[in-house]
């Protein structure tokens, strides 16, 4: 094993390694500014001051203002509070997703429906994009929420959300529109205006800050009823003591992210397609389960026939490196992943796929080594399981 | 939680064991003390077929006390006592809190009494008849019978009385180091677990191997071996956990071996290699959680071929039990909710499509010719086992 390449992390869309910067001002919030935000003395100032900045850094990255963050325990809580508490306060009986979201939205979806609401899958097409066109059909007057997610956390497939968001804006200006942006945090340009979204998920861990904190942003006009009740925190949309370090160590995890993301954007993408033809032009027998187009620079899905693809990762993480087999939320439900199988991959090449996750720390040294071990691991399994 | 004073322990069978008693009943002592030892301090002491168990300071805590004593091997009865005064009146309250506990009401009781000390000046009998004449009027609902009562009332006065109405069974069994050592042959499964907690409560102590096939199985499959192995450890005391890494040898008999004899001749080698270590550590059998017929590698014959590649005797104290009476002893034992845990173990790789349900022993050893350096693959396995001590 080359010793100079001894952790090379491949799985940043499961979670990222944290700044350091961020690490020591989350430290510095749980050993200094310990206080509580509501307090009404120097330490709570002191620490509802934290509170603030990091809201302003936060807003500036998706071109919102400060008022309209609110902080959540991370992005299943923000997809939660934005799909139930968004339903909760408007009327319609009509929902529209699609059917390769997140399990924190499917799960609060299928909440929903058991409630009686009624909720439509749009199916994605063979790319795992969204077709607008359907969608547009699919709208109806009643539809109180579109929920979408921006970047599939499987595949790295970038949904229309700006057109939806027209479509929705010019057909139906009363229906809420939220967007999951966990995995496009960071990875995209994000713009409320232009997205014309009532709500939008957020996710610190995965822009290499803190765990256990996310945000959601909530339109100014936009109608929201709390789902947990409590001490009228956050305006009471999301009550109970803030997450001062974590909240902390995000803002500043969202600042640093956003310094010459466009830069770390085309490195990120270099690295993807290199990766992606060091896989194609050394193994046979695979496929890629990231669309050329529309896709987000970290992400690429692969599988490997005749491969069993956590004995793949394990034979990876052997020589150093870490990524994901399918997805890491759903690596401990059994069965196959509902997102390729969606996009119509065959089972045997399911059970082969691996996602690939970049972060901007990812290094060309690092993905020339990942091929080469992919090479040498992908003859030595194939030899056993094709028999 | 109940208050407790002071608990008493019973055995049954090692009363039993004539001039050897001794030996039995210290065994138990030492087992009894160094489980305890690591929640608190407590005396432990014996008098008349009677383990006490006391606390020596505020910290002991005699409820977390109770639950560990409920799993070790050699107790029959556990008694949790409350101590009082040695009069009447305080005897009669303490009953009653004792009989509250127990909702008493429509339910038969008696009173049994021991008078250790003389200088009381009911005797025994009288004792009983005052006692039980007190709480008949006391406590609402109660009756009497002296041939099958549904709660028994015991006093003993000795230095304090001691008033106890509850006896809990205890994990039974020997105490564990009075019969010699055995090497348990761990997977992550349900049964392995059993196997070990049966034995072990013969006075067996446990050695563990477990054979770890990274890459084809995760880390996590090693994690959930070590907390069985913890699991387990609660009833049977230290346990040693050698975990042997087995990829190669299972790559090299995937190779070179036909594809229906894979987890016959999988199975053979890691019982030689159970067997090694079983030699190196003074273990002097082996255990395993075969039942007969559960599955394709457990026929009658397949076991008659695997048994074949050792020496050593093996226990397989499920041998005749049905799955469900398995289950029943591992939720039993809190080792079934991290069994079913669904990282794989190395048996569930590689399982051959048509695997021989009766396999040919002749066949099976002429196959496993092919493995011509089996020995020093086998060799190097076990020096580079990592060794684990259990607690």
């Amino acid at each position: 094993m080359n010793s100079a390449l001894e952790t090379v992390y491949l799985d940043n869309s499961a979670t990222t390694r944290v700044y350091s910067e961020s690490a020591a001002l989350a430290l510095d919030a749980m050993c200094s500014s310990y206080g509580n935000p509501s307090s009404l003395h120097r330490k709570g100032i002191e620490a509802e001051k934290l509170i603030k900045k990091a809201k302003e850094q936060i807003a500036v990255t998706i071109k919102a203002s400060p008022a309209e963050i609110y902080f959540t325990s991370g992005g299943t809580e923000a997809d939660n509070l934005a799909i139930i508490g968004g339903c909760n306060a408007n009327r319609g009986n009509h929902i529209l997703s699609s059917n390769v979201e997140h399990p924190a939205v499917m799960s609060a979806l299928q909440q929903l429906e058991k409630k009686g609401y009624i909720v439509e899958y749009i199916p994605v097409q063979k790319n795992g994009i969204i077709d607008t066109a359907r969608f547009s059909k699919m709208l109806r007057k009643d539809t109180v929420l579109v929920t979408c997610m921006f970047v599939n956390n499987e595949t790295g497939a970038v949904q229309p959300v700006e057109s939806m968001g027209k479509i929705i804006k010019k057909t139906n200006p009363g229906t809420l529109f939220h967007i999951d942006a966990v995995q496009a945090y960071g990875k995209l340009p994000i713009d409320v205006g232009s997205l014309n979204a009532d709500f939008i998920s957020l996710s610190s861990h995965k822009i290499h800050g803190p765990k256990g904190v996310g945000a959601l942003y909530v339109r100014s006009k936009s109608k929201l009823l709390p789902v947990q009740f409590g001490g009228g925190q956050q305006n009471g949309i999301r009550p109970g003591t803030e997450n001062v370090p974590g909240i902390a160590g995000f803002g500043l995890a969202a600042e640093m992210c956003h310094n010459n993301m466009n830069q770390k954007i085309e490195k990120m993408e270099y690295l993807k397609q290199r990766l992606k033809n060091g896989i194609l032009n050394n193994i046979g027998d695979v496929l890629i389960n990231t669309p050329d187009a529309n896709a987000a620079p970290h992400i690429l899905n692969v599988s490997f026939a005749y491969v069993k693809s956590e004995v793949l990762l394990h034979s990876l993480e052997n020589d150093g490196i870490y990524v994901s087999s399918g997805s890491a939320c759903s690596s401990h439900k059994k069965g196959p992943s509902y997102v390729l199988s969606a996009l119509g991959v065959d089972r045997k090449m399911i059970d082969g796929s691996i996602r690939f996750s970049l972060s901007e720390f990812t290094t060309e040294k690092e993905i020339d080594y990942t091929v080469e071990r992919l090479v040498e691991n992908v003859k030595n399994i194939r030899k056993l399981m094709k028999r | 939680m109940q208050k407790i004073d002071l608990i008493l322990l019973k055995y049954g069978e090692i009363a039993l064991k004539g001039l050897n008693k001794p030996i039995f009943e210290r065994k138990l002592l030492d087992n009894i003390k160094s489980r305890l030892d690591k929640i608190g301090k407590f005396s432990v002491r014996r008098a008349q077929s009677t383990v006490y168990v006391e606390p020596l300071d505020d910290a002991a805590d005699m409820n977390q006390a109770l639950k560990i004593l409920k799993k070790i091997f050699g107790i029959v009865n556990i008694c949790p006592v409350v101590k009082c005064e040695k009069n009447m009146e305080s005897i009669a309250k303490t009953a009653q809190e004792c009989l509250s506990g127990l909702d008493p009401s429509g339910k038969s009781f008696k009173v049994e009494a021991k008078r250790e000390d003389k200088k009381f000046p009911l005797n025994s009998p009288q004792l009983c008849m005052e006692l039980g004449g007190i709480l008949l009027d006391r406590v609402e609902g109660l009756r009497v019978d002296v041939h099958n009562p549904e709660i028994v009332v015991n006093v003993e006065i000795r230095g304090e009385a001691y008033v106890y109405t509850q006896k809990i069974k205890g994990a039974g069994g020997m105490p564990v180091g009075t019969n010699g050592k055995a090497t348990l042959l761990l997977s992550g499964g349900i049964d392995s677990p059993v196997a070990g907690y049966m034995i072990a409560k013969r006075g067996v102590e446990i050695e563990a191997v477990h054979f770890h096939s990274h890459p084809y199985t995760s880390d996590r499959a090693k994690e959930k071996v070590i907390d069985l192995a913890k699991e387990v450890s609660q009833y049977c005391g230290k346990i040693k956990l050698h975990i042997v890494p087995f990829t190669e040898i299972q790559l090299a008999i995937i190779e070179k071996c036909p594809e229906n004899y894979l987890t016959i001749i999988m199975r053979r080698i890691m019982m030689q290699i159970a067997e090694k270590v079983s030699r190196q550590n003074g273990s002097a059998a082996l255990i395993t959680g075969e039942s007969i017929g559960q599955v394709a590698s457990q026929t009658m014959e397949s076991l008659v071929c695997t048994d074949n590649a050792v020496e050593m005797p093996v226990f397989r104290p499920l041998i005749g039990m049905d799955k469900e009476e398995i289950v029943t002893i591992s939720k039993k034992i809190e080792t079934y909710e991290t069994s079913i845990l669904p990282y794989e173990d190395c048996c569930t790789i590689f399982v051959p499509k048509h695997p021989k349900t009766k396999p040919d022993l002749a066949e099976i050893i002429e196959a496993e010719k092919a493995l011509d350096d089996i020995e020093e693959m086998i060799e190097k396995a076990i020096s580079e086992e990592e060794v684990l001590v259990i607690k």
